[in-house]
């Protein structure tokens, strides 16, 4: 598969469904999605077209958590991003465990540090943090103030 | 019958040199389910990153790990790169990949060593660790330092390398490390002890490392040909002749293959690029970072790392995000180590070559309601907590617990 057929194949699978199509650079492309429209868009690029599951990243912004997808088309050397936002007040995304095991752990991971529920994720227990780590309380979003050195010997 | 017992392996363990917990249930002598439990080697990087400038993230990456104190700090320079599509002298392409590949051939010493200590072949450990020496000395002399090398930078490297001293680093790898090489290739693969230990020992199937995404040699010896050095080249890689080493069967045996032949190929590239090394500056001067995505990744010893950062147009990231190898390869235990025996866990659980400190950068401080739920003295109770459960999990009584920590623990 070249790139441009990678291209297409996305292109004509889901048409309008494709809220934003972005070619950063010839490496790098970035498809904005609908969050419910993730697992279609995840098994058409990790089962049809072959791609490998690199990772996600989520990002913290005012009132909603982006989640990025990142696969990688080995063959030609290409990250497709898929892109999503979720609402802070509901934040809940469908999770891409039962279509590729690599999922598990950075969903447990964005799980407790961004606060992100994953819907049909079945192992969604603390992976890095304590046991009794406050529940409220994500690392990793802006508004998680860092404490002072005194307070951290304390 | 079966009789189902806990065996808990960690957090601190002797055999371990890093702190991670495995819980292993076994039926008799075989492995029926595994559950592994990180984050006790916590940092906070990705959190810190948002505080450091452009050029101090690069040192703050490279303090993630020790063994790969390179893969970390070139992942994140092509990162950073490639929101402006910056383009390196050659020079400085050419000495990222004389240090990255350095890196390997210390790195999959380091694994050949600990892999024989882990079987009880500490004459292996030995000699492994006395030809990762010399590797380390050319990394002295090129960088300063035997471990983090302080060598990579936004737009290109910070040292250069001295001319008239590359005779002697070819040298060391043709006359000392290459016959090294050969004499593991031929004492390690022909031996028909490990041959016994190791082959058809915790096996991956191909299926398998596609559907966990593993990566590097793990995948490769599971004939998964994935390797972003050759797929999406960076640093000098295009330009240099070099294969991609692949094995079929999955097994410990074929992973320790994957690495021995993947040192010569290594040489075999520094070799070359001393060769080919073209003269010019070494630094692009990168100024200033443009708002945008950057995504960078490079094949370090153990898999491919990615960094993925985000910038607003101010000098620090918005969003720093590090995946090491470990953290994709880790999960298939799952399909290597059930239904081995406890024996075999060992080597199997090696065989990744896992690299905790890569793993876990995330979290610092914990605090509830402004007041610090992590001193000392909670976390040796949380030490004895875990002590009391992981008691309980296997069986003994409040009494027989009580009378072996001293008192009850809630």
């Amino acid at each position: 598969m070249t790139r441009d057929e990678a291209v297409k194949s996305i292109k004509e699978k889901f048409g309008s469904r494709i809220e934003r199509f972005y070619e950063k650079s010839k490496r790098r492309i970035y498809i904005d999605i609908a969050k419910d429209d993730l697992v279609d868009f995840a098994t058409h690029v990790f089962k049809d077209m072959g791609a490998r599951f690199n990772i996600a990243t989520a990002v913290d912004h005012p009132k909603d958590i982006e989640i990025m997808y990142h696969f990688e088309l080995d063959n030609i050397g290409c990250i497709i991003t898929l892109r999503t936002y979720t609402k802070k007040d509901k934040c809940e995304i469908d999770s891409l465990l039962p279509l590729m095991k690599g999922a598990e752990w950075i969903e447990r991971e964005i799980h407790e540090l961004f606060g992100v529920e994953f819907r049909n994720h079945p192992n969604i227990k603390r992976l890095l943090l304590p046991d009794d780590w406050p529940k409220d309380k994500y690392p990793l979003r802006k508004d998680y103030v860092l404490k002072t050195k005194e307070d951290r010997d304390r | 019958m079966s009789h189902k017992v806990t065996i808990p392996i960690g957090p601190y363990h002797p055999l371990q040199e890093e702190p991670e917990f495995y819980k292993l249930v076994v039926d008799g002598e075989r492995v029926v389910d595994i559950d592994v439990r990180i984050g006790w080697n916590h940092r906070g990087i990705e959190k810190l990153s948002e505080t450091k400038s452009f050029d101090q993230s690069a040192y703050l990456v490279e303090r993630i790990c020790g063994i790969c104190s390179t893969s970390h700090p070139l992942a994140y320079v092509n990162a950073v790169e490639d929101i402006d599509e910056i383009d390196i002298p050659e020079r400085a392409a050419y000495i990222r990949t004389i240090t990255a590949e350095l890196e390997r051939i210390h790195s999959h010493m380091l694994w050949l060593g600990l892999a024989g200590h882990f079987l009880g072949y500490n004459t292996v450990f030995m000699w492994a660790w006395r030809y990762r020496e010399p590797i380390l000395d050319i990394l002295e002399a090129i960088s300063g330092n035997r471990n983090n090398y302080a060598m990579m930078k936004v737009g290109g490297v910070r040292r250069d390398i001295d001319e008239s001293e590359i005779p002697h680093y070819k040298k060391i790898l043709n006359d000392e490390l290459l016959p090294a090489l050969e004499m593991f290739k031929g004492a390690v693969l022909d031996d028909p002890v490990l041959a016994a230990r190791l082959k058809g020992v915790g096996k991956l199937t191909k299926e398998d490392a596609i559907d966990y995404s593993a990566l590097g040699p793990t995948a490769r010896a599971s004939g998964y040909d994935i390797d972003v050095r050759r797929d999406e080249p960076y640093a000098a890689y295009d330009k240099i002749k070099w294969n991609v080493i692949l094995q079929e069967e999955g097994d410990v045996f074929a992973k320790s293959v994957v690495r021995i032949l993947e040192m010569i190929e290594s040489a075999h590239i520094i070799i070359q690029c001393f060769d080919k090394l073209p003269r010019g500056p070494i630094d692009a001067n990168v100024k200033q970072v443009s708002p945008g995505d950057g995504i960078g990744h490079h094949e370090a010893p153990r898999g491919e790392v990615i960094h993925i950062v985000r910038c607003d147009g101010t000098n620090r990231p918005v969003r720093h995000k590090v995946r090491a190898p470990t953290f994709m390869n880790f999960p298939s235990f799952k399909k290597t180590v059930v239904g081995e025996t406890i024996a075999d866990a060992t080597i199997i659980l090696a065989a990744i070559d896992p690299c905790y400190c890569c793993t876990e950068r995330l979290t610092a401080v914990s605090h509830k309601d402004s007041k610090t739920i992590m001193g000392v003295q909670r976390l040796i109770h949380l030490s004895h907590h875990k002590t009391w459960d992981i008691g309980k999990a296997m069986g003994f009584s409040d009494k027989e617990l009580i009378e072996k920590m001293g008192k009850k623990i809630e």
